[in-house]
């Protein structure tokens, strides 16, 4: 691999994630972080989404009139993601119920629609695929990270089985009844942010 | 008619749409700077929101809904049913964008000084997943035309009553002292959170 | 070089390719996927009535054996709820959420105490033998608001129709770690042996904030800190089994009398 493609893949993990600096694709980051089996399958089905789709329009950017850009995009972004909701629904139902209308809400998450403008109608196909894959990864990052937290603590378990046992079920956990409410990602990504401005303080905005 | 008004005050505060789904988080965390702009964009999302529910809610019921084209095409075999609703994504995706469209010109040609005020806002609002996630839930509850249209506004109601309630407090908090690392997004975060927070008390109101 | 790609006629044929190929690509998944879904979303509805009706420890957890059992010892019929009787009617086509919204097919009830605002004329049970064909258990779907939204369930009778086998919950909203609590199996485990109906024949089954005592055998343990989706619970059950609900076909064939 190029140390280019590697630039493109990792910058946006932390350099530049897509929500901590870009303020981008939040909705979907604090309503599927109740359990890391959901904030895993998100994260796949947006790193396949922003990869495809950036690797599509990439093709054929040379192609796309200007007038029409934004439909093109919105088209085959939908199409993507059309296709990713169906496989879920066939494959694991419960999974599906469970992320209900937070898989179609890819269509609207501004990272996707953001990379494919301000990166795929720019740069050769290849390299469009890593940035996209960079990307979502980015995004999954923060996901996996809230996830994590919400769930040992909110349920004491990761991945659904369990760390910390609880005191429902005969262990001597106490859950944490915040971190099980949806909003509580709210305070775990502030305090995210906060770390890694720490930690690179050129992020730190002005005022 | 008590069936609307509760279906209203529960839309607007007990399922606020910002609040509890964390939808059209984007725009609202980025948006919220100022008042007076917070409440450009509110209005803007209310009216997309009255006409986009209400009129996805014709077209799915009409057109992609299970067994919605048996009587036109003459299908009287359940088995042989069609079922077009894998098209909604893309469907409402088309509808809410060529809407906004439409209302950016109307509002161009026959209300110039709305659009002054709304104009910048409309664009942004394609993408703002409040839409389209307002739209799914439509599907996915039911909604007939009369419930969608007030769920449409009262949705955008709450949306707005968000935005402009954080855009008031972050106004204030330009004279706190707010650590480096957590200036401008980290603490829109967690005041979001709180503010969250402060809306799970209307759960449970029954009416 | 921009002149000859924003011509009126190219960006329409460009539109029209795209739509072409991501129609294609959209119709092939959808198609393509079709039967599995349906099968996975039976497979669902399957597992939670087998849960209700305590066969599912029988089957090991595959789709194959779940099916397979199912088909062997579950008979799904449709009733009419206001006579109590047997009608005539494809139970797979039968979809409450559907109906419930459906003027012809469904009416207000008198006294909505589940919250459903309006309930379908009809409704698909579950009937479940042993292996001798004798009726073992019942399995009533239930479905009422819970703090945040309705909540969907099955409850499983046994042959007397009054002695519960188990309630068991498929679709819910509520608030994890605090409502969400109805799915966990150790609420679930105090509900075998309770009964329905008291000495006078009425729904009088409820949870008790704060615990039932012992011997109260209409009474189940409320979730705790969850007090608004226990009064849920209570009203749907009291509802569904009472007059407006399961009622009329209860009295029917509570004597045995199921064939």
């Amino acid at each position: 691999m190029s140390s280019d493609a590697k630039k493109v893949l990792t910058k946006p993990i932390v350099d530049n994630n897509p929500i901590a600096l870009q303020v981008l694709g939040i909705c979907s980051a604090l309503a599927v972080t109740s359990s890391m089996t959901n904030a895993l399958v998100m994260t796949i089905a947006v790193v396949l989404v922003t990869a495809f789709s950036n690797f599509f329009i990439s093709i054929i950017r040379n192609q796309i009139p200007s007038s029409v850009r934004i439909i093109v995009q919105m088209a085959i972004i939908a199409s993507l993601v059309i296709v990713v909701d169906q496989v879920l629904k066939a494959f694991s139902y419960q999974l599906s119920k469970e992320l209900s209308v937070y898989i179609g809400l890819i269509i609207t998450n501004c990272i996707v629609m953001g990379r494919a403008e301000a990166f795929a109608m720019k740069e050769k196909p290849g390299v469009s695929f890593m940035d996209g894959i960079g990307n979502g990864l980015g995004y999954g990052f923060v996901l996996m990270t809230v996830a994590f937290f919400r769930e040992l603590f909110g349920f004491g378990t990761i991945f659904g089985m369990e760390v910390l046992p609880l005191i429902q079920n005969g262990g001597w956990y106490q859950a944490n009844g915040l971190l099980v409410l949806p909003f509580s990602s709210f305070f775990i990504i502030g305090l995210m942010i906060w770390a890694i401005r720490q930690w690179k303080p050129e992020q730190v905005e002005k005022d | 008619m008590e069936h609307y008004l509760s279906l209203l005050v529960k839309t607007i505060f007990i399922e606020n749409i910002a609040l509890s789904f964390f939808l059209g988080m984007c725009t609202f965390l980025a948006v919220s700077k100022k008042v007076s702009t917070a409440i450009g964009l509110g209005v803007a999302v209310i009216v997309v929101l009255g006409i986009a529910v209400p009129a996805n809610q014709v077209i799915y019921q009409a057109i992609l809904a299970p067994g919605a084209l048996d009587g036109i095409l003459g299908i009287t075999d359940p088995k042989e049913s069609i079922d077009l609703s894998f098209l909604s994504f893309i469907t409402f995706i088309g509808v809410i964008a060529a809407l906004v469209q439409i209302l950016e010109m109307v509002l161009d040609k026959y209300f110039p000084a709305l659009y002054q005020a709304l104009g910048i806002f409309l664009p942004l609002i394609t993408v703002n997943c409040a839409i389209f996630g307002a739209v799914s839930f439509m599907v996915a509850r039911n909604y007939t035309l009369g419930e969608s249209v007030v769920y449409g506004i009262g949705s955008g109601i709450g949306w707005a009553l968000a935005i402009v309630l954080l855009a008031g407090i972050r106004e204030k908090m330009k004279y706190s002292d707010v650590p480096a690392g957590l200036k401008g997004l980290g603490i829109t975060f967690i005041t979001a959170g709180l503010m969250a927070f402060g809306f799970l008390s209307f759960g449970g109101i029954s009416l | 070089m921009s002149s000859n790609k924003e011509s009126f006629g190219k960006t329409v044929g460009f539109v029209f390719a795209v739509c072409i190929v991501c129609a294609a690509l959209v119709s092939i998944a959808a198609s393509g996927l079709k039967d599995k879904q349906v099968t996975n979303k039976l497979l669902d509805q399957q597992t939670k009535i087998l849960e209700a009706s305590g066969l599912l420890s029988m089957t090991d957890g595959t789709p194959f054996s779940i099916k397979e059992t199912y088909g062997k010892f579950v008979e799904a019929k449709m009733i009419d709820l206001d006579s109590g009787e047997f009608i005539d009617g494809d139970p797979l086509l039968f979809d409450e959420r559907r109906n419930s919204r459906d003027a012809t097919k469904s009416e207000k009830p008198e006294n909505d105490m589940a919250g459903i605002n309006r309930r379908s004329h009809d409704a698909v049970i579950y009937i479940v033998r042993n292996g001798a064909g004798t009726v073992d258990t019942v399995v009533f779907p239930i479905v009422g608001s819970g703090l945040w939204d309705l909540m969907y369930g099955y409850v499983g009778l046994e042959a007397d129709l009054n002695t519960v086998k188990s309630v068991v919950y498929s679709d819910h909203k509520e608030t994890p770690g605090l409502g969400a609590e109805v799915m966990n199996p150790k609420w679930k485990a105090k509900w075998p042996g309770k009964k329905i109906y008291n000495e006078q024949g009425e729904a009088a089954v409820n949870l008790v904030k704060g615990g039932a005592k012992a011997g109260d055998i209409n009474g189940v343990d409320a979730l705790s800190g969850a007090t608004l989706t226990s009064n849920g619970v209570t009203r749907t059950l009291q509802f569904w089994f009472g007059k407006e609900g399961y009622l009329p076909f209860i009295t029917k064939h509570n004597d045995g009398g199921l064939i």
